[in-house]
């Protein structure tokens, strides 16, 4: 035992804790930056799933049923594989329209009826009651177990869980109403439940840590034991495949698969709070494993505890009283505090989730009736709406401790969850269904909800009230007025299912069947119709649906009317915003058309939720209503302009990827033609310079008859050799002209390439032993034939072999040639001892005219052998190039493909 | 990827789990055995539900936004 001072001051120091974190939270938002805008904050906020109901229900419902609490957790992993499809269509939709609510989200779907929106929030109510119960009993229970019980529970005022739900709506006041945001998003709530979602993690595995390594030697020593138990080993199994039982199975998963989208809390959280709908593809896998971490420890603490009490009796405080009975009154606090962060989390959200739709749903509607409140022009309403918001929490929060008060000991805690959960649940078909069927109707949703609630009421609640002795249960046993086929757990005579199964069954088939039935009973009225288009066809966020409004309105009556809900400076500035989008120069020159109406209606929804905002505006506008095919006539041009909108994006498209072909090939024209430019001054200039001196020497020997005649002919030989050059070079001009233009002849043979490699160094070999070169011949025994023009490869041999030997020390030049193949062909090296070639001039010494630099003395040549060599060697598929890890010295290489290689390019290698 | 290639995945990946974690696949666990120490149900639900979360982050993270 501990002293309840202790526990009374550790609890309201975490309170403390939790408030500092969440006012922490409001600051960063008020400073724009966002501390939940996050996906892993978003995910943890989802585990507000996690209530009191797991964190101590589940050990109990492990302890008398075994794997039996799982389904409760498999539904929303599998809910969360569709996530990315169906919650992010929900968080667009509830984006775009500004729905805080899933009382919000059925009416606004089902033309924005009060009268729907009413329902559901009543239907909320009664199923959310006994769940708020449920929380306060875990705290009062494990208070109790800490530190005795907290005052009597006879008499309320002397209960100490009173006080705590009080403390806790004072609480839920601070976090859900200190402001009113027309997006109703509270950052700083959601910091603290992330914070507290941690909590009760890290709690949940301490206590389930200290039961399997502490208490018991691992969990194989854990399980051993309980294996040697039948009637705990029996715990282990489903207990053979009783078909119902897997019906049940399947009906939990179902039901916690909608729960986890319906329940107000998630709503709240998932739809509500989302800050960016990207979170979702982190969170929708990151919550299933949150989930899988808080239930693994689950049956090895109820089989701990079953083990060491030897009885399920209070197997729901498993949790604390097993390390309180180990003496670990720290751990035991600790897992208090889990539990109390579970029960904490989870009131606070639902309270501000429901207190949202009592106040938007139940009490606006009225008053907007009220003569005198309609009467009173302008005011400031802001306060009012936050008065009726605290006054419902305050509500919630006493009407679960009254049915704590009344019914609380009668019930284990599951039980309870599941009745909440079964409520909820009949919101999936009119909410789920409006989101993909636009035939359904109001009359279709109204008919369904009502449906599937009374049958909820009657085969669920009913029993479940009567079991908790109010009243006689003879009507359970007998059936009313002892009518068997009417009795509630077997109704119409349908026994052997489960009393959750059966109900879940009978009202869910009930909620379709009226549902669906009524829906196609008669068309969409005009507005339901629009309603149902703008849900169904929400798209992504980029495009403003089309505006279903007709009438006259003024912006001087709208702005006092959005001032008095959403506070006048507020609205002030989202009438600015229209202002600056329309290209409005001030608000009072904004035309109140039917964009702008919506744009206002959508501001009040808000918050004040869409049937009272659509309420307000039908009352200080006037309206036109909308004939039905009016509505389909706006859809059709809104289509319209969605298809126009897309072929012109896809034209303008098309036309950017036409004008940046056009521009590469513009490009490569010019750079072609500043080539060709390039090469005729190349070629004028190096025929300019033998030109020059030939005509010089003619000059000379013209001006001058009596020059000797060993003058003359040493000046008629430099005529000759510079005539030979000349004729070389306008030789290889035509040669490459026609290798490129493609008109060159090629006589392609099968090629010995060892053999033409002999053949090359043969005839250089006289003038490289005159300039005392030595010549190395590095080849294989025998290298694959290969297809080409024999002369064409000698030609490129000894363009090599000729640059080698301009460029060797003379003498002790040196000069290898080596031939290397393989499978995919031949690759010949040509490797000297000279000066080799400059980093610079690497990638230019294939361009046409550029000449090597031999140490300051010009090597003579035209500046074409190595481009033809280029051309040559691509013709025949290959490739040329220079070594760089050559050593000292150059080496050129080229590959040549082994036979039968296509020519690869005979045609339009031009470059 | 195609937005619709990933989520007829994602779909199919429902209806896998969907499968794995009802009758009659799961009974096929449902034998009175410890393996490695370890009840074999209970052990096999919370495998298979590894694997189901696993599998959809790999699929939902790489959905294009």
């Amino acid at each position: 035992m501990l002293s309840p001072s202790l526990v009374i001051g550790t609890s309201l120091a975490y309170l403390l804790l939790l408030f500092g974190v969440a006012a922490w939270g409001d600051r960063r938002a008020l400073q724009g930056r966002s501390a939940v805008g996050n996906a892993w904050a978003y995910a943890l906020s989802m585990a507000v799933y996690c209530t009191a109901w797991t964190y101590f229900g589940s050990v109990g419902r492990a302890a008398t049923t075994g794997v039996w609490f799982l389904p409760i957790y498999l539904g929303p992993t599998l809910a969360m594989v569709l996530a990315w499809m169906v919650l992010r269509k929900m968080i667009r939709i509830a984006r775009r329209w500004r729905i805080t609510s899933i009382a919000d989200f059925v009416a606004s779907r089902y033309g924005k009826s009060p009268l729907l929106a009413g329902l559901v929030t009543l239907i909320t109510v009664v199923g959310i009651v006994p769940y708020i119960a449920l929380q306060l009993k875990a705290i009062a229970t494990g208070y109790a177990l800490l530190a005795g019980p907290a005052g009597s529970a006879e008499v309320w005022w002397r209960d100490g869980t009173f006080y705590a739900a009080l403390l806790l709506a004072g609480f839920t006041m601070m976090f859900g109403t200190r402001h009113l945001d027309s997006a109703e998003r509270h950052e700083g709530m959601v910091a603290a439940i992330a914070f507290e979602s941690v909590v009760k993690l890290l709690a949940f595995l301490a206590v389930g840590v200290f039961v399997t390594w502490g208490l018991f030697g691992g969990p194989q020593d854990l399980f051993a034991r309980v294996a040697a138990q039948p009637e705990l080993r029996r715990l282990l199994t489903l207990g053979g495949s009783d078909a119902f039982a897997w019906g049940q199975w399947f009906a939990l998963t179902l039901l916690s698969m909608l729960s986890v989208i319906f329940l107000p809390r998630q709503f709240q959280v998932i739809v509500v709070e989302n800050v960016d709908e990207r979170h979702l593809k982190r969170a929708a896998w990151v919550f299933p494993l949150y989930l899988w971490l808080i239930n693994l420890f689950v049956l090895p603490i109820a089989f701990g505890g079953l083990l060491f009490f030897g009885s399920a009796a209070q197997a729901d405080a498993f949790v604390i009283s097993l390390p309180l009975a180990q003496g670990a009154l720290w751990l035991a606090l600790a897992a208090f505090i889990g539990g109390l962060s579970a029960a904490t989390g989870m009131i606070i959200v639902e309270a501000i989730a429901v207190s949202t739709m009592v106040c938007n749903d139940l009490v606006m509607p009225v008053l907007l009736r009220t003569r005198r409140f309609r009467s009173r022009h302008g005011g400031d309403l802001t306060r009012l709406l936050l008065a009726i918001r605290r006054a419902a929490i305050l509500g919630i929060l006493l009407l679960g401790y009254l049915y704590f008060h009344l019914a609380g000991e009668a019930y284990a805690l599951v039980s309870i969850g599941l009745i909440s959960f079964a409520a909820v649940a009949q919101f999936a078909p009119a909410a789920l269904g409006g989101m993909y069927w636009k035939g359904g109707t109001r009359a279709g949703a109204l008919a369904g909800l009502l449906a599937g609630f009374s049958l909820w009421s009657y085969t669920l609640m009913l029993p479940s009230i009567a079991k908790s002795g109010w009243f006689p249960d003879a009507f359970l046993t007998q059936g009313p007025w002892g009518v068997a086929l009417l009795k509630p757990e077997a109704l119409f005579g349908l026994a052997g299912l489960d009393g959750l199964t059966h109900s879940l069954f009978w009202s869910l088939l009930a909620n379709v069947g009226a549902y669906v039935g009524i829906s196609l009973w008669r068309a969409p009225s005009a507005r339901e119709a629009s309603q149902a288009a703008l849900f169904v066809d929400v798209g992504d966020s980029a495009h403003a649906g089309p505006a279903f409004w007709r009438g006259q309105a003024a912006v001087a009556d709208l702005l006092p009317l959005a001032g008095r809900f959403l506070g006048e400076a507020r609205a002030r500035t989202l009438f600015a915003d229209w202002a600056g989008r329309v290209g409005a120069a001030r608000i009072e020159d904004i035309r109140a058309d039917a964009p702008f109406v919506q744009f206002v209606e959508t501001q009040l929804a808000g918050a004040i939720g869409s049937a009272s905002a659509r309420a307000l505006i039908a009352s200080s506008v006037q309206e036109e209503p909308l004939a039905l095919d009016e509505v389909m006539r706006i859809l059709d041009e809104a289509s319209q302009l969605r298809a126009y909108s897309r072929a012109l994006e896809e034209k303008s498209a098309s036309l950017q990827r036409a004008t940046a072909e056009l521009r590469a090939a513009n490009q490569q024209l010019q750079s072609l033609d500043r080539m060709k430019d390039d090469f005729m001054s190349s070629v004028t200039h190096e025929l300019r310079t033998p030109l020059t001196s030939i005509r010089a020497l003619a000059e000379l020997m013209a001006d001058d008859p009596g020059m000797d005649a060993a003058q003359r002919q040493r000046f008629i030989g430099i005529i000759v050799t510079e005539t030979e050059r000349l004729t070389r070079l306008v030789n290889q001009v035509l040669d490459l002209a026609k290798i490129e233009s493609g008109h060159a002849e090629w006589h392609n043979t099968e090629v010995d390439l060892a053999a033409l490699i002999r053949q090359a160094a043969q005839s250089m070999a006289e003038m490289l032993r005159e300039q005392g070169t030595e010549l190395v011949l590095e080849l294989p025994e025998a290298a694959p034939p290969l297809r080409a023009d024999p002369d064409r490869l000698t030609q490129v041999l000894l363009n090599l072999l000729g640059n080698a030997a301009k460029f060797v020390p003379q003498p002790g030049g040196r000069i290898a040639l080596r031939l290397r193949a393989d499978a995919q062909g031949c690759t010949v090296q040509v490797q000297d001892n000279g000066p080799g070639v400059p980093r610079e001039d690497r990638t230019r010494i294939f361009e046409k005219f550029h000449q090597g630099d031999a140490g300051g003395r010009r090597p003579g040549g035209t500046g074409l052998g190595l481009p033809i060599s280029r051309q040559i060697v691509e013709h025949f598929g290959g490739r040329i190039g220079l070594r760089d890890d050559a050593g000292q010295g150059a080496c050129f290489e080229f590959w040549l493909p082994c036979a039968p290689a296509a020519p690869a390019r005979e045609e339009g290698d031009k470059a | 990827m195609t937005p619709r290639l990933g989520q007829q995945r994602l779909v199919g990946l429902f209806a896998a789990g969907l499968l794995a974690l009802n009758f009659p696949l799961l009974a096929l666990w449902d034998h009175d055995l410890l393996v490695l120490g370890l009840p074999l149900f209970p052990a096999a639900l919370v495998a298979v539900w590894a694997l189901l979360i696993a599998a959809l982050g790999l699929l939902i993270e790489s959905q294009p936004d």
